[in-house]
């Protein structure tokens, strides 16, 4: 605090100092650099896939039943003769969209309620982590079942039970982010100008709670790609004949001495993808930690 | 300490509430009337009001809740809407096989994550410390009922070295019972591991650059002994608390991991009550992990405590 007369300048180039140092940072790791290409690489895939597919992923064939892969089917054919390519790139739609939606949903509820219970404290708090904390002693997965055997087995209730699933991480990461941040002089000065206090949580504590957030983001879109793969393979995600990772597990399953290939490719496909969000959301986190700097 | 313990407890009981309460909501999802399934084709309106009555679905919300928890805190779970057998018979049933798994591949995710997590910190930047992480993240990255596939299709049908799938009771054949539940459980230890592996290591470091790790280096101790010795005791504390806090990724790992393994558990259960529409086996099983997961972090509390002088006596 000693330059006062250039903070205001040091205010206007701060921002982007920052961000071109965290990319930098980033770019460097080569792992996280890694871990980037193989999302972007399945995001492509995902979004290409009429491009890029061979086959129709629904086109059904009597005479192809459970091919090992060849020139024609290049990942093999599943017991109803359908190509497995082409099922894997509708699947990555599925499985991404899985993964972005419920993280979507578990940002959207859980991180405005741990702004408020960090931001008001007392009693609205109090109740706030009572319930966070009754929801995190339910395993992540056996809650996300549980919603999703109620609310009825689909892809859309599916994304649903896991994105209510990761909530309370959510609440519980923000809450204790913005206690830590409400106590900072700009918050004070906020508050002193007599700024509403929905103001003051949206424009000075959110975007100070924001990078550690984005880096459980992250690395929740690779849970809940495992959590939706796990829903299908038990039936409860999406539901056939529409392709997903986990459901073309659950039916390779029964197949496995005969077309070992309809197991390896999908679970390489969810393992593949996994990894790549999770050394990006590592990336992120030691590219955003201000202690390295 | 007696005192820290005791508020400790108390502290444990809502949230026990507060679990009960969002079980017994889960039921409120359900599309439709789960009384027109219950009361079968003809739907006689006697029989319908007759349930109606005997489920207390006439009363409002909150004494609905209250009846539930009046039978559930006297171990009655209800009956399972199939079979007709009480739940907590179901579950005292299902639960030693599953209990089994998980303490298998608890044993086995701490005896090659603690390992492996000194010896990833002891080398740290050398190439056995880059193999480690690399192992331990796809560890994590990998779904663990794929791994199950995987591994069966390569030990059980390719080697022909170790059972594919079933349970034999403990008490029937203990070698023939660990040989079976070896796999399923190394299936189920192995994310458990890589979380053990990295925390061990990033504690290691921390504790390895304190400073009377270098007094005990600069004393002129082995290195065996200033690491197994010194170093390991205080890093193992986090780790204490990770351990129970990851027996409820085991409960829910065991989910999906008993279905590949067709092991009649705990997670077997409630998969299979999930496709019969069974709602109070569900509950009951998602009650019951709750309750031990609280438990265990109780647990973890309480031995931290124990263990940790410092936490003995609060200022």
């Amino acid at each position: 605090m000693s330059a006062q007369v250039t903070t205001a300048s040091a205010e206007a180039i701060a921002p982007k100092r920052k961000l071109g140092r965290t990319m930098t940072k980033f770019l460097k790791n080569r792992s996280a650099v890694f871990g980037g290409c193989l999302v972007v690489l399945f995001i492509l895939l995902a979004v290409f896939a009429p491009l890029l597919a061979t086959h129709d992923p629904f086109q059904t064939s009597f005479t192809s039943i459970r091919k090992p892969p060849s020139t024609a089917f290049w990942l093999g054919t599943d017991e109803l003769g359908r190509d497995i390519y082409s099922r894997l790139l509708y699947g990555a739609r599925a499985s991404l969209m899985a993964g972005v939606v419920s993280v979507t949903i578990a940002v959207i509820v859980g991180v405005p309620l741990g702004l408020i219970a960090g931001f008001y404290g007392g009693w609205t708090d109090a109740v706030i982590s009572r319930v966070t904390e009754a929801l995190l002693a339910i395993p992540f997965l056996i809650l996300a079942i549980a919603l999703a055997a109620f609310l009825g087995p689909s892809l859309t209730n599916a994304m649903i039970a896991i994105g209510l699933s990761a909530v309370p991480i959510f609440i519980r990461l923000t809450r204790g982010q913005a206690l830590a941040v409400k106590t900072e002089d700009y918050v004070e000065g906020a508050r002193a100008i007599g700024l509403p206090n929905p103001l003051i949580m949206a424009r000075y504590i959110f975007p100070n709670v924001l990078p550690p957030i984005m880096v459980q983001a992250t690395i929740t879109v690779a849970t809940a790609i495992i959590a939706e793969a796990s829903l299908s393979f038990l039936g409860l995600g999406q539901q056939p004949p529409n392709p997903s990772w986990g459901s073309m597990l659950n039916t390779a399953k029964n197949f496995m001495t005969q077309a070992p290939w309809m197991s390896i490719f999908p679970g390489s496909a969810i393992f593949l993808v996994v990894l790549g969000f999770n050394l990006l959301g590592d990336g992120l986190r030691d590219a955003l930690d201000p202690r390295d700097n | 300490m007696l005192k820290i313990i005791a508020r400790r407890v108390l502290v444990a009981i809502p949230t026990l509430f507060l679990v009960s309460l969002i079980v017994f909501g889960l039921q409120k999802l359900l599309p439709g009337d789960p009384l027109l399934t219950m009361a079968g084709e003809e739907r006689n309106p006697e029989i319908i009001e007759f349930l109606r009555e005997k489920y207390h679905l006439n009363d409002p919300f909150y004494l609905q809740y209250l009846y539930w928890l009046r039978d559930v805190l006297t171990g009655d779970f209800g009956n399972s809407l199939r079979t007709g057998v009480p739940v907590s018979t179901l579950i005292a049933q299902k639960l030693p096989v599953t209990i089994q798994l998980a303490v298998m591949a608890m044993i086995l995710a701490l005896l090659i994550g603690i390992p492996t997590g000194i010896m990833s910190a002891v080398k740290k930047g050398k190439a056995a410390d880059y193999v480690a992480n690399a192992v331990a993240l796809s560890g994590v990255s990998i779904p663990n009922f794929w791994l199950g596939i995987i591994m069966i299709m390569i030990v059980s049908v390719q080697w022909r070295l170790l059972p594919a799938s079933g349970y034999v009771p403990l008490t029937e054949d203990p070698v023939q019972s660990i040989r079976t539940m070896l796999m399923p459980s190394f299936v189920l230890a192995t994310a458990l591991a890589a979380y053990l592996m990295r925390h061990t290591r990033s504690a290691m470091l921390g504790v390895l650059s304190s400073d009377y790790i270098r007094t005990a280096r600069a004393k002129g101790l082995l290195p065996r002994v200033v690491v197994l010795k010194h170093a390991l005791r205080n890093a193992l504390m986090p780790i204490i608390t990770l351990t129970t806090l990851l027996f409820g990724e085991l409960l829910a790992g065991a989910v999906l991991t008993e279905q590949v393994f067709t092991i009649p558990g705990f997670g077997k259960l409630m998969v299979d009550a999930v496709f019969t529409r069974d709602y109070a086996v569900v509950q009951g099983v998602v009650l019951c992990t709750a309750a031990g997961f609280i438990l265990m972090n109780l647990l973890a509390d309480i031995l931290y405590i124990l263990i940790n002088p410092r936490l003995r006596h609060p200022q």
